[in-house]
């Protein structure tokens, strides 16, 4: 068992973050440039943390899958980023702020570290500015805020549809200057294969160069994963494709515990799959829902065009079953539902796989012109993707997996349980719970890494400065150079007849039958057989073509996906384990009597830290949730 | 529906490279340009042969990894597009389709269609930034910026560095490239104590790089699928004479 110690300082709910500031052991100027600092990933975590820890002094080596740090997947986010500026003076502050994304997450997150964020969340706004981040304005020259995922406060700042490469632009300007100030090295195009534990502490990294294919050691004092989430797991989803959880899962074989995996948001509104080789599902912002109406036909045979169905013969099944909310329900209830309708053979589409999201009527009430104005830019993308003109027929939409909650298990240092192993941003599990509010996920990762990080690590180096550069010379770099060189020779060894990527399609089915929007013990548990057996075959018939010293795709894929097979896995356990409802977690056998998520908060209010225990079942570590500022509620949308 | 590719196959930057010829069946027209050249991949891998490499990421438009010629066009012949959200239903049953990598000679080969534009990373590395340190930022609304100069900055801001503007210059030239974030600083206050020493550390890095010059051809803002505007090279001009 690991000692989950969250470290979580005394004190007042707002007092604990000044409290710890001021108590934290700092590292004198001088002793910052004798330190290394490993850092994977360059979104908005990555690259924030980069450019900060730079600024303080110490030498950091910067790791990317991509060929520029500019394209990490924080560049597609879309609606905004939150902040509690209360520059609509509508009453927001930084509590209203904690708050609802405490209950947002249906009580599953530590009070202390959300507060935290919420508390850094208008430095971020600052700091982006400053920087040059062109976000939206008034006529007056101030910044413009919006109204975002259903709170009653106007807190999202953006910039268009396009907040995310706005802000990641940004990070990724300061991470530049500091690789001119010669404080960040950057090493774009490399594989994280494993984490180096020297004596109990992360103490470097094997890295693949993806072009020459070499295998690559690299050393430091600390290691900070700001690596993303792990929704690709699903193969459809809204990432990138080639976003993987390959160095998080390394991290929980070397010791980190991995917190709550089974917690994944499912976003309602994705372009549906639309041909045998489609590699992705593009998110189409929520907004749409405000003036779009969802529905079926009401018979199942029904292949009249979508214009031609009348009225009487449509079902607009959101607004049937819940007719207060209608088409706004929250996320998880939307994607539930959809899926339900169209499991139940109502889909519609080539596949049957995706629900009519109709602006007619919204059109008709306020005119071509307002809509265009609202949604130009979304209806234009859907055009682009599906030739479908959304002025003249119904989009059609399907839910997709858009965002982990879930995580590594960090304390209020954002360290792992491996002392010197940070997780920050979408890597770690610490800020939202069971389900992340919309505009929450761009604050949590640039307060992690430019604000909260750049603190706390301070508290461990300092116990660090007297070891001299560590050698990549080791027993513990060889070992685990050698077990990298291995895998790669047995992934090119098999010869087998699938390619890497139909194993994943084939995971990717199985996850999102059985541990999707809806999870109930039998389907849980079926799907744990399909995973093992799914494994199985990969490592007996697996094709990798061409060598390991090459720019090699397939390869690349290969170890992504055996890294999915074995997450995979966890995940399923963790939702088997989890039998209540809470969030996005929807437990079938927990739900109250019309169908909404039950959750058991005398049995389950706990993080589920998960520890590996080589090939035996994974170790269930629990840490529990104290409330102490907030009363538990039940979320409720009637 | 059916295809004959004539795609660009190089092993490495060391060798030589040379047009391949592959007929390709049953390619839907809902299928993006990138789900078609997957599916010809999964074929060549299903035949023992090495699949077709090309850079992609996000594949909805915006990291900017993706990037080749399409019959003579970069990211094919439907401007504002992509190249992993150019739709196969622009092409032909039947069509001949022929795929380069961008050619230019800051952007080397590393392998078939995947070039290596580590140049641009230089450029913004020498001064494409603001120089403030977490922490030392004031107030956000203490700035107040013109919500026209503020939009115009965010237009130029759009760019996702993607190099279609140096593929489809005849000089290889990258200043609308540089120009977009010369002009997004340019126009801000934030950006204004820095803009001498920003645009003359870019102009000579971009030179120091070996992007040619610019002859007001306007072949970039063509083919830039963000449809970055021309009118930034103006701006950068007059930034990089004011700057002496």
């Amino acid at each position: 068992m690991i000692n989950l110690n969250a470290k979580i300082p005394e004190g007042p709910l707002e007092e604990k973050w000044t409290r710890y500031k001021s108590g934290s052991k700092l590292v004198n100027p001088a002793n910052k440039n004798k330190i290394d600092i490993i850092l994977i990933g360059t979104g908005l975590s990555g690259a924030g943390a980069a450019s900060s820890l730079g600024e303080l002094g110490y030498n950091v080596k910067v790791f990317c899958y991509q060929d520029s740090p500019r394209r990490a997947h924080s560049v597609a986010a879309q609606g905004g980023i939150n902040a509690a500026k209360n520059y609509k003076n509508d009453g927001d502050n930084t509590y209203r702020l904690f708050y609802d994304m405490i209950k947002g997450g249906d009580f599953r997150a530590r009070e202390a570290n959300v507060y935290r964020i919420a508390e850094v969340s208008n430095q971020v706004i600052d700091h982006y500015t400053a920087l040059g981040v062109p976000f939206a304005r008034e006529y007056g020259g101030t910044l413009d805020t919006r109204s975002f995922g259903g709170v009653q406060v106007s807190r999202t700042f953006y910039s268009k549809g396009q907040t995310g490469q706005q802000c990641l632009l940004g990070a990724y300007s300061s991470l530049n200057r500091q690789i001119r100030a010669g404080k960040v090295t950057m090493f774009p195009r490399r594989d994280i294969l494993d984490i180096v534990v020297i004596d109990g502490k992360a103490r470097g990294i094997i890295a693949r160069n993806l072009i020459t294919g070499e295998i690559e050691r690299h050393s430091a004092h600390a290691v900070v994963l700001a690596t993303g989430g792990y929704g690709t797991v699903y193969y459809f989803s809204t990432l990138a494709v080639n976003s993987n959880a390959s160095a998080a899962w390394k991290a929980y074989k070397k010791g980190a515990a991995f917190a709550n995996p089974s917690f994944v948001q499912i976003h309602p509104t994705c372009v549906p799959q639309l041909n045998e080789f489609q590699s992705k599902l593009t998110l189409m912002s929520e907004s749409l829902r405000n003036d779009g109406r969802i529905w079926v036909p009401k018979n199942k045979d029904d292949k009249r065009p979508a214009n031609d169905i009348p009225e009487e013969d449509r079902d607009y099944y959101l607004e049937r079953r819940y007719p207060t909310f209608g088409n706004l329900v929250p996320r998880d209830v939307a994607s539930r539902a959809a899926k339900e309708r169209c499991d139940a053979g109502y889909g519609v589409g080539k596949t049957g796989l995706a629900v009519n999201l109709d602006f007619r009527d919204a059109i008709k009430k306020q005119g071509k012109d307002a809509i265009e104005n609202k949604y130009g830019n979304l209806f234009e993308m859907y055009k682009d993707i599906t030739g479908i003109d959304s002025y003249e027929e119904p989009m059609q939409i399907y839910p997709a997996g858009h965002y982990t909650m879930g995580g590594l298990w960090v304390d209020y240092e954002l360290m792992t349980t491996v002392p010197g192993l940070y997780a920050i941003g979408e890597a770690n599990f610490s800020d939202h719970g069971a389900n992340r509010l919309g505009a929450s996920s761009l604050m949590q990762a640039a307060g992690d890494g430019y604000f909260i990080l750049p603190v706390t690590i301070n508290n461990y180096l300092s116990g660090e400065i007297r070891i001299p550069r560590i050698p990549t010379t080791g027993a513990e770099f060889e070992e685990a150079e050698k077990s990298v060189r291995e895998r790669i020779k047995k992934f090119l060894s098999i010869k087998g007849k699938q390619a890497a990527s139909s194993f994943h399609k084939r995971l990717g089915k199985i996850m999102w039958d059985y541990c999707g929007m809806k999870r109930n013990e039998e389907g849980l548990k079926k799907a744990l057989v399909l995973v093992a057996e799914l494994k199985k075959e990969f490592w007996s018939d697996l094709l990798v073509p061409g060598e390991g010293a090459d720019l090699n795709q397939e390869l690349e894929k290969a170890g992504r996906v055996a890294d999915f097979l074995e997450l995979a896995w966890l995940m399923i356990t963790d939702a088997l384990n989890r039998k209540e409802s809470c969030g996005a977690h929807f437990r079938e056998e927990s739900q109250t009597e019309d169908g909404e998520a039950r959750r058991i908060d005398s049995e389950y209010s706990y993080v589920a830290a998960w520890e590996y225990n080589g090939e035996n079942e994974p170790i269930l570590n629990k840490e529990p949730l104290k409330f102490e500022f907030v009363e538990l509620k039940e979320r409720s949308y009637k | 529906m059916k295809l004959r590719l004539k795609i660009w196959r190089q092993k490495n930057a060391k060798t030589k490279g040379a047009f391949a010829f592959y007929d390709l069946d049953g390619v839907s027209p809902d299928m993006s340009f990138l789900e078609m050249l997957d599916s010809l991949n999964k074929k060549l891998i299903e035949e023992g042969k090495d699949p077709i490499a090309f850079d992609h990421d996000c594949r909805e438009g915006i990291c900017g990894s993706c990037g080749m010629f399409i019959n003579g066009y970069p990211h094919g012949p439907v401007p504002g597009l992509t190249t992993c959200l150019l739709s196969m239903r622009y092409f032909k049953d039947g069509e001949k389709i022929v795929i380069e990598p961008w050619r230019a000679k800051p952007f080397p080969v590393i392998k078939d269609l995947i070039v290596d534009r580590s140049a641009f990373d230089k450029i913004q590395i020498a001064g494409g930034f603001i120089s403030v340190t977490a922490g030392a930022a004031s107030e956000a609304n203490s700035i107040l910026v013109r919500k026209k100069k503020s939009d115009e900055a965010f237009d130029s801001a759009i760019c996702i560095g993607c190099g279609a503007c140096v593929a489809a210059c005849k000089n290889a030239s990258a200043m609308l490239f540089v120009s977009a974030k010369i002009s997004q600083f340019a126009l801000l206050p934030q950006g204004r104590p820095e803009a001498k020493e920003r645009v003359r550390a870019m102009i000579v890095e971009m030179d120091k790089q070996g992007f040619g010059t610019c002859s007001n051809t306007g072949a970039c803002e063509a083919q830039c699928p963000k449809k970055i505007k021309l009118t930034n090279i103006a701006r950068l001009n007059r930034e990089y004479y004011s700057a002496f």
